[in-house]
């Protein structure tokens, strides 16, 4: 947006994966990862099932803390802060399982997002003093502007749990922006689509992309689906890295063809 | 300036009733009242806690005896002398008493929130049942304690707390817990909490500091309860760890359940309805405790999510603005 280099996703990286590893007992999750994340851009993470690629989400919201490696976010290391305090340094994400707050209405769930932009303390809110009244509505205002982005606005009084499936995934990416992230990650937003809906919901996202002018990170199950828009694609398996680049590449990548199709041979293996 | 208004009006209606009712009705029936007010307290606090956080806490009464023990030991040995000397200075008893209660309420409600803070701190590490048989052990750690101190009465109890809490000040209690409670909870920070009640990875992850929300949550709750227990003690001039007992626990939690999970005016009613059934019931006699259960077996039955489930209620004509605005 800002700087031609930013908006086609190759500036600086603002998120620099090095050498993580994460081992659970025997098994190694994720193994010896480096990744980079431009500013600005936008990059797919893919991968068969059980690859680690929600490990690796995990890993850098900070629920798990790395085996080994680091993790710089704008330079700074996140390792070892709560998931909240990354939150507050600017990584927001969305839930491959749908984790809305459901007995909220979808208003509350994107509000929870911004409590912490809000600067009046207890006190306000006991005493309802006029800053806690100012805070509160520029936090409703903006949510109801988030919700309407996404195609939510009419349903800012429902709660979050009568939500269509679709709505669900657009309510959670609405509710991590309102985090006003710098770097939001997405966790298979386009999961349980039809094809029309996730073309949808893709251009949608890069659409979000040039507006906030910020990194998104998607992971996908399904090649096709990021092939489209995402200008640099990392592939995991086995919790490796096991190509990176643009999409052409990744398409004609002899062991990402191996590690997809692959995946069917074994019979009964339960991918 | 509205809400100004509002709590003059609050401020004067219980100051009348705490004025008139012992006059038209019996001692017996303002006692009953009194005991609503504490019980008001006592589920709207913990409805924070377990409501409105999904904590599950099961060790409420020990809070309460904290506070009562607290604010009564404070008056006892502080509180009384204060009155004395006020008295000397001219000041006229029921203001100095007045006074001195104040003082003792927050020094209870201090102690049982330290308490809170205390066991507000393994709902860090512990969830759901772990948690609640923490809570219940900590409620019964503080029952033996009283009973073992000799210095607070040990199990003989304590005796001569000045009876200082009419029916004026168990009110303004109930409607000062009732308002904070709801300011809290309808806030970014009420938001917060029920966040951490529905999903608390998520919550984090969108940047709510749970630690700190859980603490605040049980810190807030216990410091109600102190302050109903320090109501309690200056109500009943005598106070016995049998009073504080597992079951006084659960007493509270019948009456959070039954208003529902959540809904500070449900805990309200619940508490209202809870302290007066009992009574009410007397003359069936022996029957009273079987139909109280099964009374609340129907309720629970025909009601599982509680009287008000997660709702409120509105003032009627504030919700009636509401519509019209959104109508407009």
């Amino acid at each position: 947006m800002s700087s031609g280099a930013d908006a086609r996703g190759d500036g600086a990286p603002i998120l620099k994966l090095d050498r993580v590893t994460m081992q659970f007992g025997g098994l190694k999750a994720v193994s010896e990862l480096d990744l980079e994340v431009p500013a600005g851009g936008l990059s797919g993470l893919i991968g068969p099932n059980g690859a680690g690629k929600t490990t690796v989400f995990n890993l850098i919201t900070g629920v798990y803390t790395p085996t080994h490696g680091s993790i710089t976010f704008e330079g700074r290391s996140i390792v070892r802060l709560r998931p909240s305090a990354i939150a507050h340094r600017g990584i927001t994400r969305t839930f491959q399982n749908i984790r809305l707050f459901g007995s909220l209405t979808c208003l509350d769930n994107v509000c929870i997002a911004e409590h912490q932009h809000a600067r009046a303390g207890l006190w306000h809110a006991v005493l309802r003093t006029e800053r806690f009244a100012r805070d509160e509505r520029a936090i409703k205002q903006r949510a109801q502007e988030l919700l309407e982005l996404m195609g939510l606005g009419a349903w800012a009084e429902a709660l979050a749990s009568e939500l269509p499936y679709g709505q669900q995934r657009r309510l959670e990416i609405a509710r991590a922006l309102a985090g006003k992230p710098r770097l939001l990650l997405l966790d298979e937003p386009a999961a349980g689509l039809n094809p029309l809906e996730s073309d949808e919901l893709m251009h949608l996202i890069e659409d979000i992309r040039k507006r906030f002018g910020i990194a998104v990170l998607l992971i996908e199950h399904d090649m096709r689906v990021v092939m489209g828009i995402c200008r640099r694609i990392a592939v995991l398996d086995y919790g490796e890295k096991i190509a990176e680049g643009p999409p052409e590449q990744i398409r004609s990548d002899p062991k990402v063809i191996e590690a997809y199709l692959g995946e069917e041979v074994p019979a009964g293996s339960g991918a | 300036m509205r809400r100004l208004a509002w709590t003059a009006g609050l401020l004067a209606g219980v100051l009348i009733l705490g004025a008139l009712l012992p006059r038209v009705a019996n001692p017996y029936i303002v006692q009953v009242a009194m005991l609503c007010g504490i019980n008001v307290i006592l589920a709207v606090s913990l409805n924070l806690i377990n409501g409105f956080t999904g904590q599950f806490s099961i060790g409420h009464a020990g809070f309460m005896a904290v506070g009562a023990y607290g604010a009564g030991m404070f008056t006892l040995v502080i509180g009384q002398r204060w009155v004395q000397v006020m008295s000397v200075a001219g000041i006229p008893p029921v203001f100095a008493q007045g006074a001195a209660l104040c003082v003792a309420l927050v020094v209870g409600g201090l102690l049982a929130a330290l308490a809170g803070y205390l066991v507000g701190l393994p709902s860090l590490r512990l969830r759901g049942d772990y948690l609640a048989i923490v809570t219940l052990g900590f409620g019964e750690i503080i029952r033996v304690l009283i009973l073992n101190i000799d210095a607070i009465g040990g199990a003989r109890g304590l005796f001569g707390v000045p009876v200082w809490a009419d029916l004026f000040w168990v009110g303004l209690g109930a409607v000062a817990v009732v308002l904070v409670s709801r300011h809290v909870a309808y806030s970014t920070h009420g938001r917060a909490l029920f966040a951490i009640r529905d999903d608390e990875v998520a919550a984090e992850a969108l940047g709510v500091d749970t630690t700190r929300y859980k603490v605040l949550a049980f810190v807030l709750g216990s410091f109600f309860a102190g302050i109903a227990g320090g109501l309690f003690a200056h109500f009943l001039g005598y106070l016995n760890p049998q009073s504080f007992q597992f079951v006084k626990s659960i007493e509270v939690i019948a009456m959070v359940v039954l208003g529902g999970m959540g809904s500070i005016s449900g805990s309200v009613m619940a508490a209202i309805l809870l302290t007066i059934l009992p009574e009410a019931l007397r003359p069936v006699k022996d029957y009273r405790m079987v139909l109280y259960s099964l009374m609340l077996i129907v309720l629970m039955i025909t009601r599982p999510q509680g009287l008000m489930g997660s709702r409120e209620l509105r003032w009627p004509f504030r919700a009636a603005r509401r519509r019209a605005a959104g109508a407009a």
